[in-house]
């Protein structure tokens, strides 16, 4: 049996990286597929902790979890496509409307 | 003894397709790694007894999600970023967040390993024979203590699909056509 320290440092080198992703790449698709590893990272705390307590409301946040990377997912490619429609571009640096 | 070779197995893939896919400049390349760190996660998902997250994570994400971007990578002209993607290292920010990220993790490591016993004061695994049927267990808990977010949730999906709909909608196309 594996301890649960193995399973948290898992979560935590994957947050880690998703955390890189989103502040270096200048890609905005790369950063929303960062974001989403991000919240995977938070799902394998949450299903551990429901697997050590023997509870299964871990489980359902989870889902609940997956459910709202969808609805974001869906939201955020809608923003990239209209915008993409109307500059031509999809690098964040060059989103830069409301820079001084 | 399974048990750690699968956990390695797992974990191995996951971290390392995702470094992959932070460092990939293709943006196609990025989402076939992600694929592959969600199905490792999936693995791992398994392991810890989530038999629905398993099923939910591989058809949810890699079948749904992930299809949607690589959708939207092809449908928007990568062509014309490809050639000036590069990583934003120089800016200051950056620098400063990825320091204070990496300066956590280490204190975490290290307060960890010079606490006694398993560290971190987390509680061994309930034992694998008292868990119920997982399906069953999680249908019970959704659907009788958290009835009222799961509305929510469903209520959320659809303003998400409206306004994604509404988003990416061509507006000058339908007043052409």
């Amino acid at each position: 049996m594996m301890s649960p320290a193995h399973y948290l440092f898992l979560s935590l080198a994957l947050f880690l990286i998703g955390c890189v992703g989103v502040v270096t790449r200048r890609n905005v698709i790369v950063v929303l597929m960062s974001i989403e590893l991000i919240l995977n990272a938070v799902n394998i705390n949450l299903v551990l902790f429901s697997r050590i307590f023997g509870d299964a409301a871990g489980q359902v946040f989870a889902l609940f979890i997956i459910a709202d990377a969808a609805a974001e997912a869906a939201v955020g490619l809608g923003i990239i496509i209209a915008f993409f429609r109307n500059r031509e571009t999809v690098l964040a640096d060059e989103m830069d409307l409301l820079k001084w | 003894m399974l048990d750690s070779i699968l956990f390695y197995f797992f974990a191995g893939i996951a971290v390392i397709s995702a470094a992959l896919m932070v460092t990939r400049r293709n943006a196609i390349h990025s989402a076939v790694f992600l694929i592959t760190t969600l199905l490792a996660t999936a693995g791992i998902f398994l392991q810890l007894r989530a038999e629905f997250l398993f099923i939910a994570q591989i058809i949810l994400y890699v079948g749904g999600i992930m299809v949607l971007f690589i959708f939207v990578i092809m449908l928007v002209r990568l062509d014309v970023a490809l050639h000036h993607i590069r990583f934003r290292m120089k800016n200051l920010v950056v620098t400063i967040v990825i320091a204070v990220l990496g300066a956590e993790a280490g204190a975490i490591i290290y307060y960890a390993r010079k606490l006694p016993g398993q560290g971190l004061f987390i509680q061994n695994m309930a034992p694998a024979e008292n868990l119920a049927p997982n399906s069953e267990k999680l249908a019970q808990s959704l659907f009788s203590n958290y009835l009222l977010p799961f509305e929510i949730a469903s209520v959320l999906l659809l303003v998400a699909m409206v306004g994604s709909v509404v988003m990416a909608k061509n507006k000058k196309g339908t007043e052409d056509s």
